[in-house]
């Protein structure tokens, strides 16, 4: 009798399903079947190896893959354990309070905008070199060095690490209750041992089971990231994802074949990598189980809490440095090397570009806007779908991992291929689409914990006083939850803004955002202008969380339960 | 069974997890009896009020008959049972004003914006609370916060009363002032209750004999709401 009361709910669990299942299929029959030469719209009638000889025989390759595994392991360990120092040097002191302050915003920031800012930082005519010179270095003129876009991946890995930090720290975070940390931080320092050694042998072996999944999700995007490379990244040859996706842009539509074997190979990639990070963690678990209990209550404290310290600080001038340096290069009219300040500023470059950006804005709000309210449905749907069946969270709930590790070159290339087949390509919907697959996983893990959290036994009051499930729904558990709903669309258009390859592949190069814009801008080298559009791109998700910590404080202004709660 | 029956009627009640039973019951209680259920956490006294209430979770099966004034409600929604409850916690609304909490309550039959909000300050001036409508709940004392709980649940016209320990989480003065004021209106308004404790002395205050949980072996350990 019940069932049919919640169709609508199972409608949306099903969408929500499709919406994480059918990219992967999409993804695995559209680059799968190219990477062997089968795609009769490209004339590809026989299954060959010939695409496969072709992409070993591209120069550079190895070198390419080389580099992606750099950059990926380099920045996992370095943010995991940055992030590792910082929770055991700080946690439950009042300096663990402005850390977070400090990196909770940087979680907003798109990776895009920080990369232009660190590469105006560390360039050799950016400020870093600007502040020490001529009077440490001598140089009147920018040195002729590669910093940014350095062969090795440095640059690229010191650019994703900064941000990888912010988000490993707060999923950390969120993450300290269910591990019961602070009282097993709190008995281990009664026992004797200090606040790294207590940290890293009592806490960190229950934290990181939790923090698996997340470490992982690092690492694949380490090692298939492509906006962040093609700023920070080496060119000649770059790093894997961005040589597959010159071969999907090539117009040589032959070339995508080659691509597609390229886009498999980056997912060899990335799941090589998860074996050997896993085989690493048994290693250090394995390796680590004597250390443990052996008595010792020191490591390296002194050593690693001035580390930590100076991480922190270091991490706070790089963002700091980068916003400045954006800043300063979106109003200056001139700005000469070595000096630290430009010789005129005026607001004739915003004036000038604003005028051409607004329809990229407005697409891109359009866009987020639209990505967001649906996985906002979906991600309720599911949620409620939970509670009013009284089910557990599923495994099926594990594919919401999906799009977050596979890499997008990936699966992307395959959607791509079959948009252009369904002549589906290049229009505001698809690209609204292709988002959602990236927003949905985000705004259901930022939702579900709240949600499912949230005391049952409101709803049962109020049915209890007769109101239908849907009034209990809407009246009662909405409103209470509109601060977790609010937060959760802000991460979700925030994601949303800084996609690059959806936008790009889906949108056949014909639907730009500020995103794809600024990117795009980074080949024309205009510094002033890229200024403007990478302020643009962090604004807007600035703006989104600005509104969802607002609108429910003035909302609820007069109700303290929802404020404080 | 009777037509004139009146008030709660739990007939041949088992309910079972995984096959095993963890209640098995017969009870009846007269409109304005409250009766108390007894025994140590885990032994079903809140599954046995979500079983009444139609909120068990799915896992349990539930069998036997539930009569509420001669109707049988056990396959009816949580809406349409008439079965009202008070938790441990108070669980007002924190984004509905007192006035908001108590109209949530309130019938829709009862109809246009001036009678409802009369009906409600009615209410809150008879439980000495008169003048708290538009306050937020949060800026309440316990006590004040606690009775308003009350009104809801009463203001919604139900024809039983479920208590699920809410005297508990009270300092003993007021969990007496409050207790008796529950137990007043529940006998005023000639409702059955039936109060879920831990406290044989809560229990020996009532008429009836206390039901006691939990013999029948190993606890429930999924919660029951």
């Amino acid at each position: 009798m019940r069932q049919g009361r919640h169709l609508v709910l199972r409608i949306g669990v099903l969408l929500t399903l499709i919406v994480l299942v059918s990219p992967i299929i999409a993804g695995l029959g559209g680059t799968l079947l190219p990477a062997f030469g089968y795609w009769p719209a490209l004339g590809g009638l026989a299954l060959t190896l010939a695409p496969w000889r072709e992409l070993w025989a591209l120069p550079g390759l190895a070198r390419s893959v080389e580099v992606s595994l750099f950059v990926g392991f380099a920045t996992t360990i370095l943010s995991l354990g940055s992030v590792v120092m910082l929770m055991a040097a700080f946690m439950g002191t009042r300096g663990f309070a402005l850390v977070r302050r400090l990196l909770s915003p940087l979680l907003s920031v798109p990776h895009v905008a920080l990369a232009f800012g660190l590469a105006f930082t560390i360039a050799p005519s950016g400020l870093v070199f600007r502040v020490i010179s001529p009077w440490a270095t001598g140089y009147t003129q920018p040195p002729d060095i590669l910093i940014v876009n350095d062969p090795y991946g440095l640059s690229l890995t010191v650019g994703l690490v900064v941000k990888e930090i912010a988000f490993l720290f707060l999923t950390t975070l969120a993450a300290l209750p269910q591990a019961d940390a602070l009282r097993s931080f709190a008995v281990a320092r009664s026992l004797g041992y200090r606040r790294v050694a207590a940290f890293v042998k009592v806490v960190m072996p229950r934290l990181y089971p939790q923090l698996r999944l997340p470490v992982l999700a690092v690492l694949a995007y380490g090692l298939s990231v492509v906006d962040v490379a093609l700023l920070l990244g080496p060119t000649t040859p770059p790093t894997l994802a961005v040589a597959v996706l010159r071969l999907a842009n090539d117009p040589d539509l032959a070339q995508h074949f080659v691509a597609s074997a390229g886009a498999v190979l980056q997912l060899g990639l990335v799941l090589f990598g998860i074996m050997v990070w896993l085989g690493l963690e048994r290693l250090v678990a394995t390796a680590s189980r004597h250390w443990m209990v052996a008595g010792g209550r020191e490591c390296a404290e002194a050593a690693l809490r001035a580390g930590a310290m100076g991480l922190a600080g270091l991490i706070a001038l790089l963002v700091l440095a980068a916003f400045i340096s954006l800043v300063l290069w979106s109003i200056a009219s001139a700005w000469r090397f070595p000096d630290l300040w430009p010789e005129a500023i005026s607001p004739a470059i915003w004036r000038a570009e604003l005028a051409d950006a607004l329809p990229l804005i407005s697409r891109t709000l359009a866009v987020g806007a639209g990505a967001v309210a649906a996985a906002l449905l979906l991600t309720l749907a599911c949620l409620e779908n939970e509670t009013r069946r009284g089910l557990r969270p599923t495994r099926a709930l594990n594919l919401l991992y999906v799009p977050l590790i596979a890499p997008q070159i990936t699966f992307l290339a395959g959607t791509t291929s079959l948009m252009i087949a369904l002549h589906l390509d290049g229009n505001g919907l698809a690209v609204t689409l292709a988002h959602l697959v990236f927003v949905l996983p985000y705004v259901f893990l930022s939702l579900s914990g709240p949600w499912r959290a949230h005391d049952p036994r409101f709803r049962i009051t109020a049915l209890l006083l007769g109101a239908s499930a849907w009034r209990a729904f809407f009246a009662v558990r909405l409103p209470m939850m509109s601060s977790a709903i609010l937060v959760a669309a802000a991460v979700g258009f925030a994601v949303s803004v800084g996609q690059y390859l959806p936008t790009l592949l889906v949108g056949a190069g014909r639907f730009t955002t500020v995103t794809t814009e600024a990117v795009a801008l980074a080949s024309g080298g205009d510094r002033r202008v890229i200024g403007v559009y990478a302020l643009l791109q962090a604004a807007l998700p600035f703006l989104g969380f600005s509104l969802a910590l607002m609108l429910p404080a003035f909302a609820f202004r007069h109700r303290k339960g929802l404020r404080d709660g | 069974m009777a037509e004139t029956e009146r008030g709660l009627v739990l007939d041949g009640l088992t309910i079972s997890l995984h096959g095993r039973k963890l209640v098995e019951l017969s009870l009846g209680i007269a409109p304005g009896e409250v009766v108390a259920v007894m025994g140590p956490s885990g032994s079903g006294k809140s599954t046995l009020l979500a079983a009444i209430c139609g909120t068990l979770d799915p896992a349990f099966e539930l069998s036997g008959e539930i009569r509420l004034d001669g109707r049988r409600i056990e396959a009816l929604p949580p809406e349409a049972r008439r079965v009202g409850i008070l938790f441990q916690d108070d669980l007002l609304f924190p984004h509905l004003s007192v006035g908001g909490n108590l109209g949530f309550g309130l019938p829709a039959s009862l109809k246009g914006r001036a009678a409802r909000r009369a009906r409600i300050e009615e209410a809150l001036r008879a439980a000495d609370l008169g003048g708290l409508a538009d306050r937020d709940p949060e800026t309440l004392s316990g006590g004040q916060r606690a009775r308003i709980s009350l009104l809801r649940a009463l203001l919604c016209e139900p024809r039983a009363l479920l208590l699920d320990e809410p005297f508990s989480r009270l300092d003993t003065e007021l969990r007496a002032r409050f207790r008796g004021f529950v137990l007043d209106e529940l006998h005023k308004r000639r409702l059955p209750g039936l109060l879920a404790t831990h406290d044989p002395v809560e229990a020996a205050l009532l008429d009836a004999e206390p039901i006691r949980l939990g013999s029948l072996g190993p606890r429930a350990s999924s919660p029951a709401l």
